[in-house]
């Protein structure tokens, strides 16, 4: 059954990214994965090799839309272009909920193809949260905010990341996607106790969790998506699912890209942790019965 | 749109949020210093670290401009790295150097405004021929080539329309048939060989991914030498075939007749106009352009229009 009430995927296991080093290896040895995201964008095309590779693993798989260019946060309005692609890929898909950031890339038309911060401020939050309301109504599926790794903070801001992500969220009345890495990264570049932004967050909104590898610098840390999940990034995560309850979880790794073997064994270790939260759960269920 | 001179004191509206975001866009897409570092003056004269500190916190390890910098040199990196991936061929013609120069000065004049880096590179060619001094002596080759790479990756996800079928076209009447070509298909007349060029710079069949991962600076990057290709006119079709790129040569005339029909001529008046009025009723031209039609609908190029 559903952890909370945004989450009736539980079912849904740990996904890996559907990237093209390991197109050859999944549509030849077909290995089971319980799903696979993809990058809206890839498939937002007319034609050619990307669609019939989409179509022959949707034969297969399951697939869920992840974007990196809807930019909720943009002060523009959407393009209605974009959003129609966007809508035929819902449809070609099916994908049972859609995700993008938390955050802004665009202005006045111009692109920075970057997912960059938003200034955490009440104005700001309306105006995100109206934007994912016209998605979602238009889209016709369920929509997810990822929150972001980010390396600058604004002067304006009101509030803290978290307070920012729930008053978006409970405006729009959506749900969350929660990259732990990212919590990780964002808390090492700011500042703030990681297990703080974790326990902030309204977890019966949390839909689908994000976890990944990032690079250490002097200064700060990348969120680079090139190498394993470390330790530290495992315990928030263990700890966020204990909080949450067992999530559609996905590990991402998006350069230095290795075998699809060693990508789906990295984000299977996830397990361990889901099992946990399953057994705690389904401990919790009877107690609370026996209250009642 | 000129970015604001100052960020706004305090953000209650969504134009306060634009104004912001406006600003740092700016901020984030000036180019970069030759060591890959944030400008030190802003566009007026002033210290960047005026501008960039009055929306910016700096914390104890960075100063504002600092923390700008990272996306500043994620955008340049990112945005350079998708023109070298969709351009080797340009690049190897210009060399690495000068051809990132033609990119940064491309993308300052043409920033991108679409939400995909796929088109990122559709006007490089035409900025190539506008701004002749960035690649003179190489300026009609380099932008030959920009065509014939863009041209790949117009045929590598284009729309296919339903192909037509040698029944469906036979039995219409010359000179009332109008025939559609495939989307993904182009056609070029170019002054340079480029296609011998392709081994020599052969890139991977599919485009890479789109993710919000940050790329490595693209000045690490080596291409190899190679030998340029000779001047000479050559007719290309660049198009697709079971999900494969091809490009493939073609004879004047059937170059002639093809553009012709992408132009929306009828077939009787296309074949008028593409071929010798003196060889066109000729038996041998009769079967040479029965064997540029089979193969041209085998390989699915005809759809209606």
């Amino acid at each position: 059954m559903p952890a909370n009430p945004f989450n009736a995927f539980t079912d849904y296991g740990i996904g890996i990214g559907l990237r093209v080093p390991h197109y050859q290896h999944i549509l030849t040895r077909q290995p089971v994965v319980d799903w696979f995201e993809i990058i809206s964008e890839n498939f937002m095309v007319d034609g050619g090799r990307p669609l019939e590779v989409l179509d022959q693993i949707l034969e297969q798989y399951r697939v869920v839309q992840h974007g990196v260019s809807l930019y909720f946060g943009s002060a523009d309005p959407f393009d209605r272009a974009h959003l129609r692609r966007l809508k035929a890929l819902v449809k070609r898909t099916r994908t049972p909920w859609l995700t993008d950031h938390l955050c802004w890339g665009s202005v006045d038309g111009t692109y920075t193809h970057d997912l960059l911060p938003m200034p955490y401020t009440f104005a700001a939050a309306r105006r995100t949260a109206e934007k994912i309301r016209q998605v979602r109504d238009y889209l016709e599926v369920p929509i997810c905010v990822e929150n972001v790794s980010s390396y600058a903070e604004f002067h304006v801001s009101e509030m803290t990341e978290w307070e920012f992500l729930t008053e978006v969220v409970e405006r729009a009345d959506c749900g969350i996607l929660l990259d732990v890495n990212n919590i990780y990264v964002s808390s090492r570049n700011h500042d703030f106790n990681p297990y703080d932004y974790v326990d902030g967050v309204p977890a019966h909104r949390v839909a689908q969790m994000h976890i990944a590898g990032h690079t250490k610098f002097e200064k700060y840390i990348l969120d680079t998506h090139d190498h394993p999940v470390i330790d530290p990034v495992w315990k928030l995560y263990a700890h966020a699912v204990r909080r949450v309850g067992v999530t559609a979880t996905l590990l991402e790794w998006d350069d230095k890209i290795p075998s699809f073997g060693e990508v789906h064994a990295e984000a299977l270790k996830a397990n361990e942790f889901l099992a946990g939260a399953r057994t705690a759960h389904a401990a919790a269920r009877p107690r609370a019965a026996a209250v009642r | 749109m000129r970015p604001p001179v100052r960020a706004p004191r305090r953000l209650r509206s969504t134009g306060d949020l634009r104004a912001l975001q406006r600003l740092m866009a700016a901020a984030v897409m000036r180019p970069l210093t030759a060591a890959s570092r944030t400008q030190r003056r802003w566009n007026d004269g002033r210290p960047a670290a005026a501008v960039i500190g009055s929306f910016i916190k700096p914390n104890d390890r960075l100063g504002a401009v600092e923390r700008l910098e990272i996306y500043n040199r994620m955008y340049w990196f990112r945005l350079l790295d998708c023109l070298l991936e969709d351009f080797p061929g340009v690049r190897a013609v210009l060399g690495e150097r000068r051809f990132l120069r033609l990119a940064e000065a491309y993308l300052v004049r043409h920033p991108s405004r679409s939400f995909t880096l796929r088109n990122l590179g559709r006007g490089l060619a035409e900025f190539i021929r506008a701004e002749p001094r960035r690649t003179a002596p190489r300026t009609v080759l380099a932008g030959d080539m920009a065509r014939f790479e863009w041209a790949q990756v117009e045929a590598f996800d284009g729309e296919a329309r339903p192909a037509l079928t040698p029944a469906e076209i036979a039995g219409v009447n010359p000179a009332r048939l109008r025939l559609g070509l495939q989307p993904y298909l182009s056609l070029l007349t170019l002054d340079y060989a480029v296609d011998d060029l392709v081994l020599a710079v052969k890139k991977d069949a599919l485009r890479g991914d789109a993710s919000n991962a940050p790329e490595a600076a693209p000045t690490a990057r080596r291409s190899r030498p190679v030998r340029l290709p000779r001047r000479e006119r050559v007719f290309l079709a660049v198009h697709r075939y079971q999900g494969t790129l091809y490009f493939k040569r073609l004879e004047p005339a059937a170059a002639r007749l093809l553009t012709l029909l992408q132009a929306g001529r009828t077939l009787a008046r296309a074949c008028a106009e593409a071929l010798p009025p003196r060889t066109a009723a000729s038996p041998a031209q009769q079967r040479r352009l029965q064997a540029w039609f089979q193969n041209w609908a085998a390989l699915g190029w005809f759809c209606r229009r």
